[in-house]
């Protein structure tokens, strides 16, 4: 790509950013003015302003608690790229395996996450609380990625596959060289998905072990609903949104990276 | 001699399609051969039964002079879309674990016999269907086959590639010694290429005409219009016709 093209791709990209902006510029700015011109209670609904002033004032402890359930969900997320990406291809090495581990999966993916979280919590026991919170972030992740893993295993071209067992490939190399790049672009979508479901499981796991033990940011929105705070409790929701679209950004960056000189999918947002 | 023999073979598949019947053919070592019949009567079939990417139901399959290295061409390209032309290429050397950098030069030959040197470094996605096509000719090139098993590999080209590519196959054949088995639905194509023509019924598919063509006449310089071709054509024509291929 040339400079000039990548300049056209920018001025292109550019309303993606900038409506959005000035949307929310407006919002703020009508959220700002209703506030103080209907007088509304700050713990009913804070200003803008006001949450802007709770999160420089209470920054160093969000920071920590985003830190620490931002920990929560990289771990949970490495952890359930990591199983999902195995079970997979366990899966699409043995029929018996799949057949016998589906169902597991799937129940595993049916069951509301909330349901079992106080189980393995007692279980794993709250003297290893983080333990205990990646586990439970980690099965909210893993569906995704196996499914995307499966998936894009099985998507391999059948001549191709045929092609290399002519050649005497083993399935090691069958597997290296052409099941695993074919999954690629399968895997990072899943990897998307699962990327903000790690957050959201750390989030759940964080409020069914309740305060005291957690010191993540679902617990600072407990503790500042608790003491009525609300101001604290928005800025503690806007850093988990950010966090949000700040994980999503960066595995679109990866995606881009590693697919955009030959899949479609990268393609299409290239030219 | 004979490099590849099938005897008796046959082929259901599990869900019941009975796609090749008695079906039986040699091919003498250094013999370019046509597989012709109409869609769907099990040439592909017979190919990867060849190939031993199939086992038949019965009959047998042999290679009476041992078994050769094989060089398999498919309909479509079939490359892998995330690797460039030379890796594409490379790919049966990597399969073997030869040596890295004595692969890559023969990968970097094999392009440059079809054509294609200096686009090593291209992907597929950047090249033309005519040149994908030159990329998966090299790569069934690179492990030096004593056999060729090419499946439609023009089909889905223009006129023109296919004719260029018709002729880069024929010279390959000649310097390499090649034995061909070349699978077409082409009765224009088969007539130039080709020394003998198998022609085959619709499935359940057996040979039912064995035509042997008189190849110096064919290729001289205006070889696909010389009056062998057409006569060979027509020959062809009648043994399909008479298989009930053309109704
Ligand atoms: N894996 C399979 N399972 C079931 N049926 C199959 C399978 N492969 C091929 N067939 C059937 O066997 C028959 C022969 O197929 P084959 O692909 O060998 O035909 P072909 O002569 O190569 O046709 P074409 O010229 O269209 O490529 C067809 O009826 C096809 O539907
Ligand atoms: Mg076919």
């Amino acid at each position: 790509m040339t400079q000039s093209d990548q300049n056209k791709v920018s001025m292109r990209r550019a309303p993606d950013i900038l409506f959005p902006l000035v949307l929310a510029a407006l919002l703020l700015g009508a959220w700002e003015g209703a506030i103080h011109y209907w007088q509304v209670p700050h713990y009913v609904l804070p200003a803008p302003s006001a949450i802007a002033h709770a999160l420089c004032a209470n920054f160093g402890s969000l920071m920590e608690s985003l830190g620490s359930t931002l920990a929560v969900t990289l771990q949970a997320f490495a952890a359930s790229t990591i199983l999902g990406v195995a079970t997979a291809i366990a899966f699409t090495q043995s029929r018996l395996i799949e057949r016998t581990l589906y169902p597991y999966a799937v129940i595993l993916q049916v069951t509301p996450v909330v349901a079992i979280a106080p189980l393995i919590l007692i279980w794993v026991g709250f003297e290893r609380i983080n333990l205990a919170l990646v586990i439970v972030a980690t099965i909210v992740a893993f569906f995704p990625i196996l499914a995307g893993a499966t998936l894009g295993l099985k998507s391999a071209d059948f001549n191709l596959l045929d092609l290399a067992r002519l050649h005497g490939a083993s399935r090691l190399q069958i597997l290296w060289r052409i099941r695993l790049p074919t999954a690629l672009p399968y895997l990072l979508s899943g990897m998307k998905t699962a990327g903000g479901l790690a957050l959201i499981g750390a989030v759940v796991a964080e409020f069914v072990a309740g305060s005291g033990t957690a010191t993540g940011l679902a617990w600072r929105i407990v503790e500042s609903g608790n003491r009525l705070e609300i101001a604290t409790l928005f800025a503690a929701l806007a850093l988990l949104a950010f966090t949000g679209v700040m994980i999503f950004a960066a595995l679109s960056l990866l995606e881009w990276t590693l697919l955009r000189r030959w899949h479609e999918s990268a393609l299409g947002e290239a030219t | 001699m004979t490099l590849l023999s099938l005897s008796a073979v046959a082929k259901r598949f599990s869900n019941g399609t009975q796609a090749l019947r008695d079906l039986s053919f040699t091919v003498a070592p250094g013999e370019f051969v046509s597989l012709l019949g109409p869609s769907g009567c099990g040439k592909s079939t017979a190919l990867r039964l060849a190939a031993n990417l199939l086992a038949p139901d019965s009959g047998a399959i042999t290679f009476p002079t041992g078994k050769p290295e094989i060089g398999f061409v498919f309909q479509e390209p079939t490359l892998m879309p995330w690797a460039d032309a030379l890796a594409n290429a490379r790919l049966p050397l990597d399969l073997q674990n030869a040596p890295r950098g004595q692969a890559t030069d023969r990968a970097a030959s094999a392009l440059a016999r079809v054509g294609l040197a200096g686009f090593e470094r291209a992907l597929p996605r950047e090249l033309s269907g005519g040149m994908r096509m030159r990329v998966s000719l090299a790569r069934a090139l690179v492990a030096r086959p004593k056999l060729l098993l090419l499946d439609e590999p023009f089909a889905a080209l223009d006129e023109i590639t296919r004719a260029q590519l018709g002729d880069d196959l024929l010279r390959l054949w000649r310097e390499d010694g090649l034995t061909i088995l070349f699978v077409t639905h082409s009765v224009s194509e088969s007539a130039f290429l080709s020394q003998r023509v198998l022609v085959m019924t619709p499935r359940p598919g057996t040979i039912t005409a064995d035509i042997a063509l008189d190849t110096d006449l064919a290729r001289t310089r205006d070889g696909r219009l010389s009056p062998a071709t057409i006569e060979a054509q027509r020959a062809i024509s009648a043994a399909l016709n008479g298989a009930g291929a053309l109704v």
